[in-house]
């Protein structure tokens, strides 16, 4: 198992205390809420499109630092991109969550990578991964987004007593 | 103290260091360091005298039950019965017949639902339950009354997690069926007062179920002295394997029951005009058993009456007391559920970190403890908090694995500060 520490980076943890893009937009022109019901992590996700650009993005919600840092990175990042930049880095992203994406071939997640270390982890992967869910699914003006759904590819509920 | 029975102060004290042994588990390493096992409150760890029964069993006891007349069937059915009978004792239940072996705690429950709720309780009845109620003291409860068009009265609690027991009794009605009771929290560890709980529905002719899932592992249960018509627990929180549990039924209530699954060894004939069911506890026990896991469930209850039950809640009642302390004490550091009568959980709640960070940081140090919601949402409501981080006791557990635990969360805190 990789060091759970190395995830708990400086970077992760300046993002948990001091998340960027914290709020909600006024007038968003996309939104939804995201859920992860099996540790209560929720976000909400406001956004605003000028033409294919992201011109301004928000959120909010209570979170564990993992989910409230990838929420915070994933807000920076995509600010000023264009929707299928965004769209590259979801895929991206949840690829590199997952373990799927060799990170030695090209990719364009950039300081995002201090997140691979959570494919170690497998509860936690969804708390990484529920931001980007969140965002997917305002894009696809799909009011809520849930860890849980059944067409979620991370479905793999922690339950218990 | 913390027990509902009075602790007796002539128990024996534990010999840690033995018990520690049989244990192999504990023997065990993680991220490096010594395993700091305090999840006991989701699943406990087995000794080897339990491994080794199972052992036994599969080989050189193990056919199907209460079906051939050779010699292996025959074995394995008497060993089966006598888990029963163990287990009967356990809980000091007056017939072994009232002992009915379940998957687990959860199935126990939905047993009563399907077998007695279904059958007796119909539109604008009501089921008095609480909210320290674990899910799977709730959702049967929620089903049946969308079938049924009944009703469910939720008991209170206070800021200490202390079930408000003049509520409780204010709840009454003539329209009141069923309770639904958990002997300890789950969550937070309150040890509910259900002897007079028990006693005042029944004074009314309520029938009471009682969620000892969290209560059989870490204190003395008797059935007839309780006076509860059911009694549910699980086997994997007892040193026991997964798989198995105990509904405890009056045998005069089961009888009234519908069964809940149909199959086979449920009945006494079959023919497609018509089917007689078998006699408690068969009638309840459709198909092939866990039948390993049933006499694995009686070797550890055996274990732990040879160790003593009051023995096994004075020591986990030091522990938690212990760890009240130490962690009580800590900056930035929130005890949840402060009950008077506490068994064997510590919920808390660590000032500007998510549980799920303290859970993941705390197991680079080799401890293990829960973090979530514990299946208990209206009580994380309550406390209005999304979850809570739980350390649960055994009776194995040490003070060296409590100060461990403290030393963790520092340095969770350092982490994060």
């Amino acid at each position: 198992m990789a060091d759970p520490k190395s995830l708990y980076q400086e970077v992760i943890l300046d993002h948990n205390k001091k998340p960027r893009n914290f709020g909600t937009l006024a007038q968003p022109s996309h939104k939804a809420e995201g859920h992860n019901p099996l540790c209560g992590d929720h976000i909400s996700l406001t956004l605003h499109l000028e033409g294919d650009r992201i011109d301004n993005i928000a959120f909010q919600g209570e979170a564990c630092a993992i989910c409230k840092a990838s929420a915070s990175m994933m807000t920076s990042t995509v600010k000023g991109k264009t929707r299928e930049d965004a769209e590259t880095l979801i895929q991206e992203f949840r690829d590199m969550a997952t373990g799927k994406l060799d990170l030695q071939t090209p990719h364009h997640l950039g300081r995002l990578t201090v997140f691979g270390g959570v494919h170690d982890l497998p509860t936690r992967v969804k708390c990484a991964i529920l931001p980007w869910h969140t965002l997917h699914a305002a894009f696809h003006s799909v009011a809520s987004a849930s860890t849980e759904a059944d067409d979620d590819p991370m479905h793999a509920p922690i339950g218990g007593a | 103290m913390n027990a509902t029975q009075p602790v007796r102060k002539s128990a024996a004290a534990l010999d840690l260091a033995r018990i520690r042994a049989e244990f192999p588990i504990l023997g065990l390493r993680v991220a490096g360091k010594p395993l700091v096992y305090l999840d006991n409150a989701a699943s406990s760890q087995m000794p080897q005298p339990v491994i080794d029964r199972l052992v036994r069993y599969q080989t050189t006891e193990h056919a199907n039950i209460h079906r051939a007349v050779h010699y292996l069937s025959e074995t394995a059915t008497r060993e089966y019965e006598e888990a029963r009978r163990r287990l009967q004792r356990f809980i000091n239940a007056g017939e072994d017949r009232e002992v009915i072996f379940t998957s687990g705690t959860t199935e126990s429950i939905n047993l009563v639902m399907h077998g007695y709720g279904r059958k007796f309780i119909g539109a604008g009845d009501e089921i008095i339950l609480t909210t320290l109620e674990h899910h799977s003291n709730i959702v049967p409860w929620q089903m049946l009354c969308e079938e049924k068009g009944a009703k469910i009265r939720v008991v209170p609690i206070n800021d200490a997690g202390e079930l408000l027991v003049d509520e409780y009794e204010k709840l009454f009605n003539e329209r009141t069926r069923f309770v639904g009771l958990t002997h300890v929290s789950n969550a937070l560890g309150t040890v509910n007062p259900i002897k007079s709980m028990i006693a005042f529905a029944r004074a009314r002719g309520v029938p009471v179920l009682i969620d000892g899932a969290q209560a059989a592992p870490h204190m003395r249960v008797d059935v007839q002295d309780l006076d509860c018509d059911f009694y549910a627990f699980s086997g994997h929180k007892m040193c026991g394997p997964t798989g198995i549990g105990i509904l405890y039924g009056k045998a005069a209530l089961l009888e009234t029951m519908q069964p809940f699954k149909g199959g086979g060894d449920m009945i006494l004939s079959v023919s497609f005009e018509k089917t007689t069911y078998n006699a408690i506890p068969h009638k309840f026990e459709a198909g092939t058993p866990p039948i390993a896991a049933a006499i694995g469930l009686g070797a550890a209850v055996d274990y732990l009456s040879a160790l003593g039950m009051d023995a096994i809640a004075a020591h986990e009642s030091e522990l938690l007391d212990y760890a009240t302390g130490q962690v009580g004490r800590m900056d930035g550091v929130r005890i949840i559920g402060t009950a008077k009568a506490k068994a064997s959980v510590l919920s808390f709640g660590v000032e500007g970190v998510h549980p799920h960070d303290v859970g993941t940081l705390l197991n680079q140090e080799g401890i293990a403890i829960r973090t979530g919601h514990h299946c208990a949402q209206p009580v994380m409501q309550r406390f209005k908090v999304p979850a809570t981080s739980r350390a649960s006791f055994a009776f194995y557990n040490n003070v060296g694995e409590i100060d461990a635990l403290v030393e963790g969360i520092r340095k969770v805190q350092k982490v994060f500060a």
